[in-house]
């Protein structure tokens, strides 16, 4: 793991573009971290780096996002609103792991032991009204 | 001159149940019946929505909803001429209860059926309202859905053509009223909540952003919101929600904010378009405080302002039944029998037509 640090939304979403650009096929990555974190700015980045060039929004309310790239879609979780580790395959999201060129999971601790084991793990710290310290898995971690 | 399109329509893209009967005769609607029932009171033992009790709740809720919209509607399935139910944008399981459902009905009543989409549902659902004018009278106009899920300024016409010109960028505003309740220590969902701290609290006391209020374009961001929110209760507060009057105004300031960037983009949606009348839906659309500065902003400019009813604003069958029955008379649309729901269905963006 290697921990970076961000300034700005716009640097949290370079260092997920970064970060994305190493990602291997079908992959399932947790973005962990409070309200406010920046979960979602990570995700845009990331997003964007893989190819989807549209608009990432918060899928709090719909739970799942999807995105269309040329690898593939990429699928956009947001397990906020559930409050308990329920199933993994309630949500289908089994299916989601195996389809997608990446699963991002906003609020992964909600899934319990269903998070596949191989998830990548990123966590999003609040070190400062703006600061933020991001850890990465590290052979993804280097630029 | 036939006679008036009488649809039944089912819209389960989230946590309510509904079902509704309504009867489109020469532009104008008519309710013949609406029923809601709602899944917030099991979903909050779990602080959430749950996915597989939704789908579950849903299942239970059908049989009962339809029966109960036939028998208040007084109407039999001889007398329906299309079936609907929403298709997306929503939870896909969720969406699949009510969809499936709808077409075995339709399929065993030998009716045709159309899907419907769930933001032109509210982009239509002011229209439910007796006092307003006939949708074909009033032909385009702008429509500000402001919901848990969705933040969108849109054309809305008469003839099914509607348009995306403005949206969120990353929260909807009733996420932000929902995350910020939360962080104020009102619980989740707190939307209202936080509306009623904020009845006596002063707006100007705190100062918080107006996301993309001089961006120029119709864009929305209420992200910032949050980390704005986190600063001041640290730097205030001890990082701690504050209680009675500090509580009060925190509450009043940040849902300024919110109202403000609404307002704002909605009325220079109006400039940019030359509409001259604004429909107001989507859950937050029962916000007072929002109300008050849209009829302040519209009675201003001269813009007729057409805010759906609240049982019209969070989610229902009738504006999705209106939504199909209007596009049905029209045009004859049916849906393909193999036609699925679609989580991510969108209206389209501007400068496509649907």
């Amino acid at each position: 793991m290697a921990t970076t640090t961000s300034e700005s939304p716009e640097q949290t979403r370079q260092i997920a573009a970064r970060f994305a650009a190493h990602l291997p096929p079908a992959c399932v990555v947790a973005v962990s971290g409070e309200l406010g974190a920046g979960k979602t700015h990570f995700i845009q980045g990331a997003a964007r780096a893989l190819g989807f060039a549209d608009t990432v929004t918060s899928p709090t309310f719909t739970l799942v996002h999807e995105y269309p790239t040329p690898q593939g879609p990429i699928f956009h979780v947001d397990l906020y609103r559930i409050a308990s580790p329920i199933e993994a395959a309630s949500l289908g999201l089994d299916e989601t792991f195996a389809a997608g060129r990446a699963t991002f999971i906003e609020w992964p601790e909600r899934l319990g032991p269903d998070l596949p084991d191989d998830a990548l793990r990123v966590h999003i710290r609040i070190a400062g009204d703006t600061r933020r310290e991001i850890d990465l898995p590290t052979p993804l971690a280097r630029p | 001159m036939p006679g008036p399109t009488i649809c039944f329509g089912v819209e389960t893209s989230c946590d309510e149940t509904a079902a509704a009967v309504v009867a489109l005769d020469g532009g104008r609607p008519r309710i013949l019946a609406s029923v809601v029932a709602s899944q917030a009171g099991r979903h909050a033992a779990y602080g959430g929505v749950v996915p597989e009790l939704a789908t579950r709740e849903h299942l239970r809720a059908l049989d009962w909803v339809t029966d109960e919209a036939m028998r208040s509607g007084g109407v039999a399935w001889r007398d329906i001429t299309v079936v609907t139910a929403t298709r997306g944008p929503g939870l896909a399981s969720a969406l699949m209860t009510g969809h499936s459902f709808a077409r075995a009905v339709a399929i065993a009543a030998g009716k045709p059926f159309l899907g419907s989409n769930h933001l032109e549902g509210h982009l239509v659902s002011a229209f439910l309202d007796p006092g307003a004018p006939p949708m074909p009278d009033v032909g385009e106009w702008l429509a500000l859905v402001v919901s848990g899920g969705h933040t969108l300024l849109a054309i809305g016409r008469s003839d099914g053509t509607h348009e995306v010109i403005g949206s969120t960028l990353d929260d909807a505003a009733g996420e932000a009223f929902d995350k910020g309740a939360k962080m104020l220590g009102l619980g989740y969902p707190g939307g209202s909540a936080l509306e009623a701290a904020a009845r006596h609290g002063d707006p100007s006391a705190y100062d918080f952003p107006r996301g993309m209020l001089r961006s120029g374009d119709l864009s929305f961001s209420f992200s910032g919101l949050k980390t704005a929110l986190r600063i001041l209760l640290g730097k205030r507060f001890g990082g701690t929600a504050p209680a009675g009057k500090a509580l009060a105004d925190l509450c009043a300031s940040y849902q300024r904010a919110i109202v403000d960037v609404l307002a704002a983009k909605a009325t220079m949606a109006l400039r940019q378009t030359g509409l001259r009348t604004l429909v107001l839906a989507g859950g937050v659309a029962c916000n007072a405080a929002l109300r008050a500065a849209l009829a302040e902003a519209c009675g201003r400019d001269g813009i007729r302002l057409l805010a759906a009813r609240p049982e019209h604003c969070t989610d229902n069958a009738a504006m999705i039944a209106l939504a199909a029955a209007w596009r049905h008379a029209a045009s004859g649309a049916v849906s393909p029998w193999d036609e699925d729901v679609d989580p991510n269905l969108g209206l389209a963006p501007a400068g496509q037509k649907v």
